[in-house]
């Protein structure tokens, strides 16, 4: 029984196509694969020979669950490149599609990928013979999220209305006034989201990570910060690339980051959270403390919780965002054109999102580099996993592989993401 | 007298991932000479998206490209109103919550249209870039034809019905 080895082959409930392998051996793990066997996707060479202003739609297209994450990362790194910055209502309006999809991102992942791990299906399908209201609730709830997303990109799925220098139609207030009553309705449902994730049994498996975010002077991040760790790390976006590395691992077709020097990172929410719980709204920290949670929280068990507060905080913020809005006298800048590189980095729903582009004197794309979350978070991943698994090593061999998935899913891995460029194996010996 | 009825066509994909684009494809030759009262649409393939765009209507007829062991441009029909979608032919969806899932978790809350077919055209090439693969390409019209059979057949204009 200490001696086995864990495996599955296809991993459900994540997005993209991956899979599983653990070996133990006198009950330590003595390897453990996060297998990426989806296709490289080759964005990066495929945005090779592009005009700068079709990166955005392209880029797009990495993700069905998170567009406006490279749309943002995508918009922010050619405007540095370009050495312009957005005015303050078209920048209110990018934080408010993010919140978007925020909203609706998390709640795809609450509710029908990460929750009934918690409560013992098979699957969302299942889970809503018992729990039919619940899942109403979840799927209206990212409906909101959409509707704000739909609104200002267009279109729920791939927008089309996000440029380089802004948007190409901005609404009038008039036109966003109708989000709110449907965005009070999602505050409410978001807090309800949150006092139920809480009652979920969470495993007691903490452990001491190095979390890496954006951090910003006034707001929870999204767009915006600069980005920072637990354990001194605070740099510009510009540094990015003189801290944090790439290298391609066998068993995986998705590059493993890493920060220069140290130990595997983990980006996303809890990242997030416990690195700027103080930013938070008011009622999101309120939400957060009754829900039993501090300003720290090191179970990735409970991300399924902190993603809860995200989407309650993303609620709120978009809320806060339509009472004040005033429509600029345009949506777009001017864009200077000229031979150059620049990089920027969002909070995507799983994490830091980075692009950096060099573009030559007509804008077109020269070379391309883009850093999912997901591929931040590979190692730490089978960190955890490597940590777990001999803490469980009693429980029957189908539900320690089961267990294995929901440790995967505490990330919400978006391997197409990872691959733009779970099968669970327990190996006995 | 007149009858409401509401018909989609939606065809699913990726366009800039080769053969993912078949969907796309066939929903937009539909779209060009698509009878009254049948509403065609292009789609990415989300789940709890498409749940929302089929959930009030009475016929759906879905078009995607799946890839299972059987040869380029196989063609695939499902009346999934009556059976769920099989799982070696459309299980593969790089989306966490696609079309299979969509479809079960309807038919779970009893909000599946009671007509829903899908079409399902196999692919060879899935990577990155624009354009079918060759028989892709070769089979589409083959996929075009049956798709049109049942639009022709299926639409509320036929029948002289209305659509709301």
């Amino acid at each position: 029984m200490n001696n086995k080895t864990i495996k599955v082959d296809y991993l459900a409930r994540v997005e993209g196509e991956g899979g599983l392998y653990v070996k133990l051996r006198d009950g330590k793990v003595v390897d453990v694969k996060l297998r990426i066997f989806e296709p490289p996707r080759l964005f990066e060479a495929f945005l090779r020979g592009r005009n700068f202003a079709e990166v955005p739609d392209i880029t797009a297209r990495i993700c069905g669950i998170c567009p406006i994450a490279y749309q943002m990362s995508s918009v922010h790194a050619i405007e540095n490149a370009f050495g312009i910055k957005v005015g303050d209502q078209v920048r209110a309006l990018r934080r408010l599609i993010y919140c978007g999809e925020w909203i609706e991102s998390h709640t795809l992942h609450v509710y029908m990928l990460h929750a009934p791990d918690f409560l013992g299906y098979q699957d969302a399908i299942q889970m809503a013979k018992d729990y039919a209201s619940v899942v109403q609730r979840g799927l209206q709830l990212k409906k909101a999220g959409n509707q704000i997303v739909t609104l200002l990109g267009g279109r729920e799925v791939h927008p089309i209305n996000v440029r380089v220098g802004g948007f190409y139609r901005i609404p009038s207030r008039a036109e966003l006034a109708p989000l709110t009553e449907r965005l009070k309705w999602a505050r409410d449902a978001a807090l309800e989201t949150v006092r139920w994730t809480a009652s979920l049994p969470f495993p007691n498996f903490e452990q001491d990570y190095l979390f890496v975010a954006l951090r910003h002077p006034e707001e929870y991040p999204l767009n915006e910060g600069r980005i920072v760790s637990n354990e001194g790390l605070n740099i510009a976006v510009e540094e990015y690339d003189k801290h944090f590395v790439e290298e391609h691992v066998r068993h995986s077709n998705a590059l493993h980051s890493a920060l220069v020097g140290q130990r595997a990172y983990f980006v996303g929410p809890m990242a997030r959270y416990n690195l700027n719980f103080d930013r938070l709204s008011p009622l999101a920290r309120q939400a957060a403390q009754e829900a039993g949670l501090t300003s720290v929280c090191h179970n990735p068990f409970k991300s399924i919780l902190i993603r809860s507060i995200e989407i309650l905080y993303a609620c709120d913020e978009a809320l806060r965002i339509i009472a004040g809005y005033e429509p600029p006298e345009s949506p777009m800048m001017n864009i200077p054109v000229c031979a150059s590189s620049g990089c920027g980095c969002t909070e995507a729903p799983r994490g830091i999102l980075y692009h950096r582009y060099r573009v030559d004197h007509s804008g077109t794309i020269l070379d391309a580099k883009i850093v999912p979350p997901t591929s931040q978070n590979q190692k730490i991943i089978e960190q955890d996993l490597s940590q777990f698994v001999p803490k469980f090593l009693a429980m029957p061999e189908a539900e320690l592989g089961w267990r294995c998935e929901q440790a995967v899913r505490n990330y919400d891995p978006c391997i197409s993401c990872a691959t733009h460029f779970l099968k669970l194996e327990v190996d006995h010996e | 007298m007149t009858q409401s009825s509401k018909f989609l066509v939606i065809g699913i994909g990726n366009e800039y991932r080769h053969d993912d684009a078949a969907g796309l494809v066939v929903a937009r030759r539909i779209k060009e000479r698509a009878p009254g009262g049948c509403e065609v649409y292009e789609h990415i393939g989300e789940g709890t998206a498409l749940m929302q765009l089929w959930k009030y209507a009475d016929r759906v007829l879905v078009i995607d490209a799946v890839r299972s062991s059987s040869p380029a441009a196989t063609i695939h029909c499902v009346e999934a109103s009556r059976h769920p979608l099989p799982a070696g032919v459309f299980r593969d969806s790089t989306h966490a919550f696609g079309l299979v899932e969509a479809i079960e978790l309807s038919r779970t809350l009893k909000e599946l249209p009671s007509s829903f077919v899908v079409y399902g055209i196999e692919g060879e090439n899935f990577k990155a870039g624009i354009g079918l693969s060759p028989p892709v390409q070769n089979g589409i019209n083959k996929l075009l034809e049956k798709v049109w059979q049942q639009v022709e057949m299926h639409s509320p204009a036929r029948y002289g019905r209305t659509c709301e």
